[in-house]
């Protein structure tokens, strides 16, 4: 499998006042194409750090990082800015959608910042990419129109729109309850049989069992990654979830 | 990025958020049309003036007895009587400058005819007089030269005095009317002219010879003023000094004398009068500009609580690829198109309320096509300026820390 990610000895210093915080100590690993990875790690060991840094949103203090072949440690702001908008697809725990905008409208978005897209190709992609998330009905809802669930199947829709190289997710399911958090990762599954890198982050043990690999972070160094050999299925378990009535 | 997204994501935001922009352009919307109606109010009245001024002559050279009225002192009797028969025929004869000349002797009084009176003044000139204050011949024909000889008993009349004196419509044109006791007969009618500038009736006179008017109203032999009209008014100044010179040398002045007479022209009352109104202009665009300032202001003020309001947007469009040029042409789009949009407004509203005051008021306006294009450009510039350090803001805000913004 191709090589998507190659971290090697990744540090990442803040510097708080008179003290330096060492948020990631020398991390490294590898990853390919294809994998569902989920990222864990007790609260403050690093995990956002790690996912920002994948995501060309922070750069390492020192260390090398390759995404797709490329070397990002050297790349300037606007560089960074154009690789991000073609080779990664974010999922915030907090939706982050543009409000009083429809989830048309908000799929787009990446694809505004890449002029080789026009109006019409921009709005049959994002079409399509709320079609992929189950939200083929729901396209010309607003985003205040809208439940948490959907709400973040539309930012999903917007991380795939682009055709990112990687999916980077933290927290996805933080804000949401136990049964729309497997719809979601039945659509993270979705996506993973479909052939695409994802990078999961989050806190609950439960949803690595969902994921192909789980690598474990402490204290800003990795402590643990193992493939998993016997996937759960997601789609399952959220048949087994009764549904609540009131 | 593209311009044309770059504008329809502005104009998405913008139309959020509509009452906020509109409240925001307020203040563009009434400085632009303040200062497109103040300046179309200040030039209205400029021109009038300047079109009234040129009515009367623009030309026109006074030239009284007595020098300088200076700090109340007082003229002597022969001072007063400089002006003589003499001095008007050698200008007349030896300048190059000057086409027309007259005499002029006034008498003011009742002027009667059958049980109608009216009070008026009457003007002894020669034929000259009415070319230099531009009086036309509406009916009848002018005295000749002739009459100026002997002091013949004829007139001129203005439309005022014929409305006073024959309120029934009868036809004026040879009808004798008195003035004091002198009975004169009118031989023409002028044209009206209405008001002038300083709101005196212009048809409000009567025409005599001015040798009528010396010998049997007034009995003086001087004059009590010349006026001339210079070739064009750009000549006034050389006619003025070729004028002065034959009086100097007419009156047997001494180099070191001062003048036994004063000249003034249009062309100095006309000037004084616009830079009257050339100086309540710029007061009122000063005031009209400050408005536009604090309407920038008010662009500012809104774009940052914006910029702050929208942090996580900003952090989630540079997450998703945003370069920072493109958050600060985003703002600055957002702001330039408020500004636009107000000053688009500005203008119609200023225009509008101009013709309403020239509608309303009949006060003369005057919209200058560079005042629009002025505040037009002003408040675009005030967008870009006003907008910019908001949008740098925004462009410069971290992505992590933006995204995660509460
Ligand atoms: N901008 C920053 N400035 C200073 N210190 C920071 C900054 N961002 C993170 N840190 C520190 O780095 C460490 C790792 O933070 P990080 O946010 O990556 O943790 P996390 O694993 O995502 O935690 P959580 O599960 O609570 O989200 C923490 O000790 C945190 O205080
Ligand atoms: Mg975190």
């Amino acid at each position: 499998m191709r090589e998507i990610i190659r971290l090697e000895d990744i540090c990442r210093d803040f510097i708080v006042g008179e003290e330096t915080v060492h948020a990631l100590r020398g991390v490294s690993f590898t990853i390919s194409e294809g994998e569902f990875v989920t990222i864990m790690g007790s609260s403050g060991s690093g995990k956002s750090t790690l996912l920002n840094t994948l995501g060309c949103l922070d750069t390492p203090t020192s260390g090398e990082y390759w995404l797709d072949g490329i070397s990002v440690r050297t790349m300037d702001k606007n560089r960074r800015a154009t690789l991000r908008n073609r080779k990664i697809g974010f999922v915030f725990q907090s939706y982050n959608l543009l409000p009083k905008t429809t989830a048309v409208e908000n799929v787009e978005l990446p694809l505004m910042y890449n002029s080789s897209y026009s109006s019409s190709q921009r709005r049959q992609k994002a079409v399509s990419a709320l079609e992929a998330v189950g939200l083929g009905d729901r396209l010309w809802h607003k985003s205040n129109q809208m439940s948490g669930g959907q709400m973040q199947r539309v930012a999903i829709a917007r991380a795939l729109v682009n055709d990112p190289a990687v999916i980077l997710a933290d927290e996805a399911t933080g804000n949401l309850d136990t049964r729309t958090s497997f719809e979601v990762l039945v659509l993270f599954q979705k996506l993973h049989a479909e052939g695409r890198t994802i990078i999961f982050v989050t806190h609950n043990p439960e949803i690595s069992r969902y994921s192909s690999r789980n690598i474990t972070l402490r204290d800003g160094r990795v402590t643990g990654d193992v493939l998993n050999g016997n996937i759960l299925d997601a789609a399952a378990t959220l048949a087994s979830i009764p549904v609540e009535e009131d | 990025m593209n311009i044309g997204n770059l504008f329809k994501i502005a104009v998405k935001a913008l139309s959020n958020n509509k009452f906020r922009g509109f409240l925001t352009m307020l203040g563009i919307i009434i400085g632009v049309a303040a200062v497109i109606t103040m300046l179309a109010i200040g030039q209205g009245s400029k021109r009038s003036i300047q079109a009234q001024i040129s009515e009367m002559g623009s030309n026109m050279i006074m030239i009284h007895p007595g020098g300088e009225r200076r700090g109340g002192v007082r003229l002597s009797p022969e001072d007063m009587e400089s002006l003589k028969l003499g001095d008007l025929q050698d200008i007349q004869t030896q300048t190059s400058f000057v086409t027309y000349v007259s005499p002029a002797v006034n008498s003011a009084g009742q002027a009667i005819y059958g049980a109608n009176n009216t009070p008026t003044t009457v003007y002894g000139v020669n034929r000259d007089y009415l070319e230099i204050r531009r009086y036309r011949v509406q009916d009848g024909e002018v005295f000749t030269e002739q009459d100026i000889r002997t002091a013949a008993k004829v007139c001129l009349v203005g439309k005022s005095v014929v409305d006073e004196l024959f309120p029934e419509g009868q036809n004026p044109i040879g009808k004798v009317i008195r003035f004091g006791t002198i009975p004169l007969r009118i031989i023409g009618v002028l044209e009206s002219k209405g008001y002038n500038s300083m709101g005196m009736d212009q048809d409000d006179l009567i025409i005599a010879p001015y040798t009528t008017v010396q010998k049997r109203m007034l009995a003086i032999t001087h004059l009590q003023e010349i006026i001339c009209s210079a070739v064009t008014e750009d000549y006034t100044e050389q006619a003025i000094e070729e004028i002065s010179r034959i009086l100097r040398d007419n009156h047997r002045l001494k180099d070191t004398d001062e003048d036994d007479f004063s000249i003034r022209s249009q062309q100095e009352l006309s000037s004084m009068m616009t830079s009257t109104t050339d100086t309540m202009t710029v007061l009122l665009a000063v005031v009209a500009g400050i408005s536009l300032l604090v309407g920038g202001i008010g662009i500012m003020n809104i774009m940052y609580v914006s910029v702050t309001e929208r942090t996580r947007e900003i952090g989630l469009r540079m997450s998703i690829g945003a370069k920072g040029r493109d958050i600060l042409a985003q703002f600055l789009i957002e702001s330039v198109l408020i500004s636009v949009t107000g000053g688009l407004i500005g203008v119609v509203l200023g225009v509008g309320a101009a013709l309403l005051v020239n509608l309303l008021a009949s006060y003369p306006v005057f919209i200058q096509p560079w005042s629009v294009i002025l505040s037009f450009a002003v408040c675009t510039v005030t967008g870009v300026f006003f907008g910019w350090y908001p949008a740098k803001k925004a462009a410069g805000l971290d992505p992590i820390e933006a995204i995660r913004y509460e």
